[in-house]
């Protein structure tokens, strides 16, 4: 038995061909018409900001991710099925076909919630920092986003609390050098991102998203020094492979742009440096096949699965056995009826 | 504490807040300005000394941080109640209100729910000026989700927000700013009614006259000098505008025939609106007159004082609106 350092490279490489199989299934069931809509945001080319982040966190941490957010809850232990259920808007998936991509959330797993607004979640790993210390709890909160939420004003809000505050925070910018379709050249007045993190007083890196060991070895030590009470940001540079959304074909960035954006490819690379070392073809072809065949079966789940129910509509609006809204058309019968309509 | 004693309705906050967090080791209080100062208008005066720094946590002045903050520690096990220095703050906290804490048990499937209380004040009275005095409650009442609250005595005031710290869903409860000071019976044990049921102030048999927050008082004024003239209007206070107590409502209409909704928001798009429909759906064959609505003016809130109390509703304006109902 290899001694576990030895494996890491093998298990994150696993890990990020399990989130591209996935990425490209969730694509294809797009085509087939099987999602929920098209709000979907594929991070293909992102696998090593999930995978070397994901791994070098604990159980019992928790996370909010941004609306691209299916690699980051692969890699933090999402189940393939449920997820694929959820993205289909299917009654087993995660959040019973109400969330779907982009609000997907398990607490079990100490996933907080996918977010569609930019920004959006960035606050509730504050508030979640807070409750590990007044609750004597060792566990970190990591706020995952784009490279879009560093124009947004509730980032510097919430670095500011968290460094304040010497909260186990981390603010982690998955920086795929596009907010939809504007470059981050044309967003941003100045790109020197960890400069803003440290002016707050956080700790911060920059780490090649390409190389997945170098995001593992900046989020190890961020992590630490978070769990530490000393909260930090880390930006992950990486090339989004493909458009915003399933519908989006790219006019804003030329052929070439794309071909060298894509060819800085984090599983290609590790496994370059993977078959460098002792490994053999053979023995990563298996994980590539092996991830394949685990996404297959997750579309199959997802495509077999149930649609909720129609009396779902009106479910989880508020807590159990708390009042619940009067669906319309009871309301004009019971109105119509002479009755009093809550 | 047993038995009914007097005090204010500030006082009827802080005890809440205090004998809350005294009752349950998860709330903690967030705001700006909750601990040394002791809150804008006073309120949590005195809560860091009982409680400590680590549960009444002065926040700097970021009102979406403080919100989201709270809807993320509501969600890990903390029972927060977030302070809104006024109402009208909400411009900058909304999505961390109606996109994130109103939507997450429902977005989630059900798997977790934001326990959460915004505290804040609205409302005119004080010179305040437009961006201090305004009345937002529609905004969070259009939002499903959310549960609403807006009492207008020091029992309510002490009551609601005990129940508040006891629900599963975040809890808008918006204080009025002219009413800190009012005077009025406080037994701790014994609420005016359960949370979600409105209660009938004055009966009457003319007119109802339905009002929350700081308006239950002007129509009560109302009523009183309604009554030397012979015309007897029943009030209702609402307490909470999510539920709605339409039950209560309808029960008083399909009795009197009559109905004024009195609210300090601005007419348009407002409560009042909302209540109004609902009564004409629910009394329609009990109704003599059309439903009014004695709303604030749709105008921002000026400063000068007599422009800004013309800008809301008073007793005399509620009062005439009734004779001009009755024949």
């Amino acid at each position: 038995m290899p001694a576990p350092t030895d494996r890491l490279p093998f298990e994150l490489y696993r890990t990020m061909c399990r989130i591209r199989a996935f990425e490209e299934r969730v694509g294809e069931l797009f085509v087939r018409q099987e999602t929920a809509g098209s709000m979907l945001h594929l991070s293909i080319g992102e696998e090593g900001a999930a995978a070397g982040i994901g791994s070098a966190m604990r159980a019992g941490d928790s996370f909010t991710t941004h609306h691209r957010g299916h690699g980051i809850f692969l890699a933090r232990g999402g189940q393939p099925d449920r997820m694929m259920a959820e993205i289909a808007g299917k009654r087993t998936g995660y959040c019973r076909g109400k969330g779907g991509s982009m609000h997907i959330a398990d607490m079990g797993l100490g996933h907080l919630g996918a977010n569609a607004i930019v920004g959006g979640g960035i606050p509730a790993v504050v508030g979640a920092g807070l409750s590990y210390r007044r609750l004597k709890k060792d566990a970190v909160s990591v706020a995952f986003f784009g490279d879009g939420a560093m124009q947004q004003g509730i980032l510097y809000e919430s670095m500011n609390m968290a460094a304040l505050w010497r909260l186990p925070v981390l603010f982690v910018c998955i920086n795929n050098q596009y907010g939809m379709g504007t470059r981050i050249d044309r967003a941003s007045a100045n790109l020197a991102w960890d400069l803003r993190a440290r002016s707050f007083g956080l700790e911060a890196e920059n780490a090649d998203g390409v190389d997945v060991m170098e995001v593992r070895g900046a989020a190890e030590r961020l992590l630490a020094a978070a769990r530490e009470g000393r909260p930090g940001f880390l930006a992950v540079s990486c090339y989004r492979f493909y458009g915003h959304a399933r519908m989006d074909k790219s006019p804003y960035r030329t052929p070439e742009e794309e071909e060298e954006g894509r060819a800085r490819d984090p599983i290609a690379r590790l496994r370059a440096d993977l078959l460098a070392g002792d490994a053999r073809e053979a023995e990563l072809d298996t994980i590539v096949e092996a991830a394949g065949r685990e996404m297959d079966a997750a579309v199959d789940f997802a495509v077999a699965a149930p649609r909720p129910e129609p009396g779902e509509l009106f479910e989880d609006v508020y807590g159990p056995d708390q009042p619940a809204p009067l669906p319309v058309r009871r309301r004009i019968e019971t109105i119509l009826g002479g009755g009093v309509a809550r | 504490m047993t038995g009914m004693s007097e005090t204010t309705y500030r006082d009827a906050l802080r005890q809440a807040l205090d004998d809350a967090m005294g009752a349950d080791s998860t709330i903690v209080v967030l705001g700006e300005e909750v601990g040394r100062y002791g809150g804008a208008y006073g309120v949590t005066k005195g809560l860091i000394e009982r409680h400590g720094a680590d549960r009444v946590i002065d926040a700097p002045i970021s009102e979406a941080a403080i919100v989201g903050a709270a809807v993320g520690a509501a969600m890990t096990g903390l029972r927060p109640v977030a302070e809104l220095m006024y109402v009208d703050f909400l411009g900058l906290a909304m999505d961390q209100l109606a996109n994130q804490a109103a939507k997450i048990r429902y977005m989630f499937g059900g798997q977790v729910g934001v326990p959460m209380v915004l505290r804040t004040q609205g409302g005119t009275g004080r010179s305040a000026g437009a961006q201090h005095s305004q009345s937002l409650e529609a905004w969070s009442v259009h939002t499903p989700g959310l549960r609403v609250a807006m009492p207008a005595t020091v029992s309510d005031a002490y009551h609601l927000l005990r129940h508040a710290l006891t629900l599963p869903d975040p809890v808008v409860f918006i204080e009025h700013k002219a009413l800190y000071t009012r005077k009025g019976g406080l037994d701790p044990a014994a609420p005016d009614a359960p949370w979600g049921r409105a209660v009938v102030r004055r009966p009457g048999r003319n007119v109802t006259l339905v009002a929350y927050s700081r308006m239950v008082h002007s129509a009560l004024e109302a009523a009183a000098a309604l009554a030397e003239a012979g015309i007897e209007a029943e009030v209702i206070d609402l307490r909470t505008l999510n539920p709605l107590d339409m039950e209560t409502v309808a029960a008083s209409v399909t009795r009197t025939g009559r109905a004024v909704v009195v609210s300090e928001a601005c007419l348009t798009g407002g409560v009042a609106a909302e209540i109004a429909a609902r009564i004409q759906e629910d009394c329609f064959d009990w109704l003599e007159e059309p439903v009014i609505r004695v709303a604030g003016e749709d105008v921002p809130i000026p400063v000068s004082p007599g422009l800004e109390a013309a800008s809301i509703p008073g007793a005399p304006l509620i009062a005439d609106a009734v004779r001009m109902m009755l024949p």
